[in-house]
């Protein structure tokens, strides 16, 4: 008999989350559900959750890994405030995600693991699917488990390997809702399990099984459709903020010419560059896996000195055991891209969520006068840009320049229109050859007018053997001196210096061209930020949107923009630490909106707070 | 890089900075720089190829006196930088220069991992027992007990056995001598430079401002025969009159009358056997042995790395561009028309 025809319902947003123990394959049930979806053409968005704990007691809410994807036919800045779906591999997975669904929400459970020890672990005294707690949503109970191992019956499959094959189920079960394509995961499983030729086979039937489920019950009425959205033609993939930043510095490295040189010290959430930047080795990547956080930035330090592009790779615990070498740096005035993956501080504070309290440290975070160059990433795709614009001011000025990505953009991930190899910025740099002062000296503090870098005449170079370090230098000769007047000039040439380096002026986007009130934000919160002010455009309420990629040196224009409107917002994943600059820089009353949660802002939270500001003032 | 070419001859004059040299008058030092500038022309190696880095302290005034490529880095944090520049520049000569606070208190971390990993690195550590430069404070390798600024009652810590350290760290190269003895301190510079991989080499310097005379007893005519002990490969180890034997059922070595001396092979793979010859001397330098004690050859940290890379490179095909290209598409890539 043939399956009764399904509805199909066309929609122009979906949020869907995935959620279960760390055991049970969340990520890679989003990762390949974003795939699928990336394939068809929709924006995506995604988020994703997973405790520190490498493995949490199964079944505890501790232990609850989640995958939220946003997907949509229009251009979509965020992961989605709240999710339209919830899928729950077990209990646990459904209290810890329950407070974040709207009223009317899908919730698709795993109804065999509800059983009475899993509903204890977690404190359910009677099963919430019997009690009636659920009636706002839109329950589907489905028996995950058993009907993935009934699929599985004929293939004479272990139990444990079968069991595990459940998430292929929710996934081929979630395909068939969305009407997504699925030959590209079936191509991943017999990529991921190529030696394990009875695991693909598992795999596979499990994810046809889901998928049958959904064509055939009564218990899914109804499919949805969700039309590509418009986006600028070209060749895309889908990339996370790590990926997109490790392909950066590869780039960089070959639009230089420069070797690479990585030194890093595993930390989360920065430890994937290293991870990623040690498969590259074709492109002249060295990676070292430094002892600790000072040798990483050492070695990258000292490989600069010969000639490298150094860079190391970190997040703020680490930066801030780097910060004497970065004042080195500064002194020795050599290239050094330093990468923050920042996360919830202080101290180990919480490694797997996001913050942007790490600015203050970029910025002022060290002995003495040290300046330098500090940019941060918008998005996950523009870490790939952001990389490439680190090494461009490090290579061009010869300083030390912090990267503070973090860990949403970080983990993130979204469609990314590939770049055109020529059209990346040429990075070619000039070692020294030859003396460089009248008399036939070299003089290695002698600065080039435009820049004020000074030159790199790198060790192998005859003729330039000179003698650097981290005692004040005089200019030009760079010998060690004390003489007072000599360390005025040289303070306030390297404060100068930072500040000549020439960054693109910052951008207003206020399509009304008549707001008054004029967002400023920098790195992550560009999406919610931005997805706010949509928002509030839609529904006539003008508000201007502007977002920093500079922190240091600030763009020009910066201080008339700021003046232009009645009141300036910055909200930040911090108490204030960009304010507190505009504030002190520009003599602007900037009002900080702050949030400190580990969790990246809603674009509601920004728009129900910007609504207040525009109408009200 | 630029091409080096056959160097013409140089002399000890060359490897001389313009920079007025400020160590106290009578320092150690002075006589370890004369030393290595005068045996620098013996390495047959171009002076820009030559690289010294140092750390924090007095030793470590040591690069800015050197007419070689130089940094003069952070306390403790010379061998990690050099890591990072032995590693990705294979084409040079990378000396650290540190001491014992240097390279045993704040920078120890980073010492025994450049050993553990044999990095292609001398390394010269300058052992005075005190810190000289914070003026006068004991040291990591200062005896126990020591009375001195910070410490008016007794320093209250064991000091390292700076060579039984770099053995636990499994050191290739492994040697010691003394400031003032130049033909000897030359002849273990050349072993170690000719070594491929890390070479440690303490070297006891007088601090004749907050140490003096802490060496005396190995240096002075009157005494040091009692006392040195000169390990020369290949040879039996003896001095007046006394052997170093290997006791049966002992783990050690022992200094004693008679018995059968063992002879002296640096060779030796077992880290062991040198490390039962740093255990002969402690803080009283009652039996201290010079010279070479372990020299023994495993790849160097630079090496693999390098192969790696290499061997990748050898199997890419096209241009980096081309490559790059490759690389951002190789993904599940979509296309919009």
């Amino acid at each position: 008999m043939a399956a009764p025809a399904k509805r199909v319902e066309q929609l122009d947003r979906v949020v869907i989350r995935f959620a279960g123990d760390s055991g049970d394959g969340m990520q890679l049930t989003g990762d390949r559900f974003t795939s699928e979806t990336a394939q068809l053409g929709n924006d995506i968005s995604t988020l994703p959750n997973f405790p520190a704990e490498i493995r949490a007691p199964a079944g505890t809410l501790p232990g609850v890994s989640s995958f939220q994807v946003h997907f949509a036919d229009y251009d979509i800045l965020t992961p989605g405030d709240a999710p339209n779906v919830l899928v729950a591999m077990n209990p646990a997975a459904l209290k810890a995600n329950l407070a974040d669904l709207p009223a009317g929400a899908d919730v698709i459970v795993n109804t065999d693991e509800f059983t009475r020890r899993n509903l204890a672990k977690v404190g359910y005294a009677v099963s919430p699917l019997d009690d009636g707690s659920l009636g706002d949503y839109a329950v589907h109970p489905v028996a995950l488990t058993s009907l993935t191992l009934g699929a599985l019956a004929e293939l004479g499959i272990a139990k444990k390997d079968g069991e595990r094959a459940k998430n292929m189920f929710a996934l081929g079960l979630l395909s068939w809702m969305y009407s997504r394509p699925f030959e590209s995961t079936l191509r991943f499983l017999e990529r991921k399990f190529a030696k394990r030729p009875d695991l693909v086979a598992a795999n596979k039937a499990a994810f046809h099984a889901g998928w049958n489920y959904g064509e055939t019950t009564e218990a899914f009425s109804v499919r949805y459709e969700i039309k590509p959205a418009k986006m600028r033609p070209g060749t895309y993939r889908n990339i996370t903020g790590n990926q997109a930043l490790s392909l950066g510095l590869v780039a960089a490295a070959v639009r230089s010419g420069l070797p690479l040189f990585l030194g890093a010290y595993p930390i989360t959430p920065a430890s994937d560059i290293l991870h990623e930047l040690s498969k590259h080795k074709r492109f002249g990547v060295t990676t070292m896996q430094a002892e600790d956080e000072i040798a990483a930035i050492g070695a990258a330090l000292g490989a600069a000195y010969g000639g490298s592009l150094g860079v190391t790779t970190t997040s703020g615990p680490g930066v801030a055991l780097k910060g004497e070498t970065i004042s080195l740096a500064i002194a020795l005035e050599l290239p050094l891209v330093i990468v923050d993956v920042q996360r919830a501080g202080p101290s180990t504070g919480m490694p797997t969520k996001t913050e942007q309290a790490d600015l203050n440290m970029a910025l002022f975070g060290r002995h003495g006068e040290a300046p330098l160059a500090v940019i941060a990433p918008k998005s996950p795709s523009d870490c790939f840009h952001a990389a490439l614009e680190a090494a461009r001011i490090a290579l061009t000025y010869r300083t030390p320049v912090i990267l503070l990505s973090d860990n949403y953009v970080a983990n993130g991930s979204e469609p990314w229109l590939l770049p055109s190899v020529d059209e990346l910025p040429d990075l070619r740099v000039e070692f020294a050859t030859a003396p460089n002062a009248d008399d036939g000296r070299f003089l290695p503090y002698l600065r080039d007018p435009e820049t004020m870098a000074r030159p790199w005449a790198v060790p192998g170079t005859p003729g330039l053997e000179h003698r650097i370090g981290g005692l004040e230098k005089a200019d030009k000769t760079g010998d060690i001196s004390y003489d007072p007047a000599n360390h005025e000039f040289m303070v306030r040439t390297r404060a100068a210096r930072i500040e000549a380096i020439s960054v693109p002026d910052v951008d207003v986007e206020d399509p009304s061209e008549s707001a008054r009130v004029l967002v400023l934000g920098w790195g992550s919160t560009f999406g919610p930020i931005g997805a706010a002010c949509r928002a509030l455009r839609q529904r006539g309420l003008p508000v201007a949107q502007a977002h920093l990629r500079h922190l240091a040196p600030l763009p020009d224009n910066l201080g008339e923009v700021l003046k232009s409107y009645d009141k300036v917002i910055v909200p930040e994943m911090n108490l204030g630490q960009l304010a507190n600059v505009i504030r002190a820089r520009y003599l602007v009353d900037a009002v900080p909106f702050n949030q400190v949660s580990g969790l990246p802002f809603t674009a509601a939270t920004l728009e129900s707070m910007l609504e207040d500001v525009v109408k009200n003032g | 890089m630029a091409e080096t070419t056959i160097p013409l001859k140089l002399t000890a004059k060359d490897f001389k900075s313009d920079q007025e040299v400020r160590w106290c008058p009578g320092c150690g030092d002075y006589a370890i720089l004369a030393a290595v500038q005068q045996f620098m022309p013996e390495l047959g190696i171009p002076r820009e190829n030559i690289v010294f880095v140092s750390g924090i302290g007095c030793s470590s005034r040591f690069p800015y006196y050197m007419n070689t490529y130089g940094m003069h880095s952070i306390h403790g944090r010379a061998p990690a930088i050099a890591t990072g520049l032995s590693a990705s520049r294979p084409d040079l000569s990378v000396w650290v220069v540190t001491g014992d606070g240097d390279a045993l208190s704040i920078g120890g971390n980073h010492l025994i991992h450049a050993l553990r990993r044999n990095v292609n690195l001398k390394i010269l550590l300058f052992n005075n027992r005190i810190y000289g430069l914070t003026k006068g404070q004991y040291s990591p390798t200062s005896e126990l007990g020591k009375i001195t600024k910070s410490t008016p009652a007794g320093s209250a810590d064991s000091p390292f056995n700076p060579l039984s350290l770099a053995l636990g760290a499994e050191a290739t190269f492994v040697a010691r001598t003394i400031d003032s003895d130049r033909k000897h301190l030359q002849s273990v510079l050349r072993a170690a430079a000719e070594h491929q991989g890390s070479a440690f080499v303490e070297i006891y310097q007088n601090c004749n401002i907050f140490n003096d005379g802490a060496f005396d007893l190995i240096k002075d005519a009157d005494t040091r025969d009692e006392h040195l002990i000169r390990l020369e490969q290949g040879q039996p180890i003896t001095f007046n009159g006394l052997n170093v034997v290997h006791p049966e059922g002992s783990f050690g070595l022992k200094v004693q009358k008679g018995g059968t001396p063992i002879v002296h092979d640096a060779t030796v793979d077992d880290p062991a056997y040198a490390f039962a010859l740093s255990r002969l001397s402690g803080s009283d330098l009652g039996t201290t042995p010079i010279g070479v004690f372990r020299n023994v050859q495993r790849p160097s940290y630079d090496e693999i790395v390098r192969k790696q890379v290499l061997d990748a490179r050898a199997q890419a095909d096209g241009t980096p561009e081309e490559m790059l290209d490759g690389l951002l598409n190789a993904a599940d890539t979509w296309t919009i028309l």
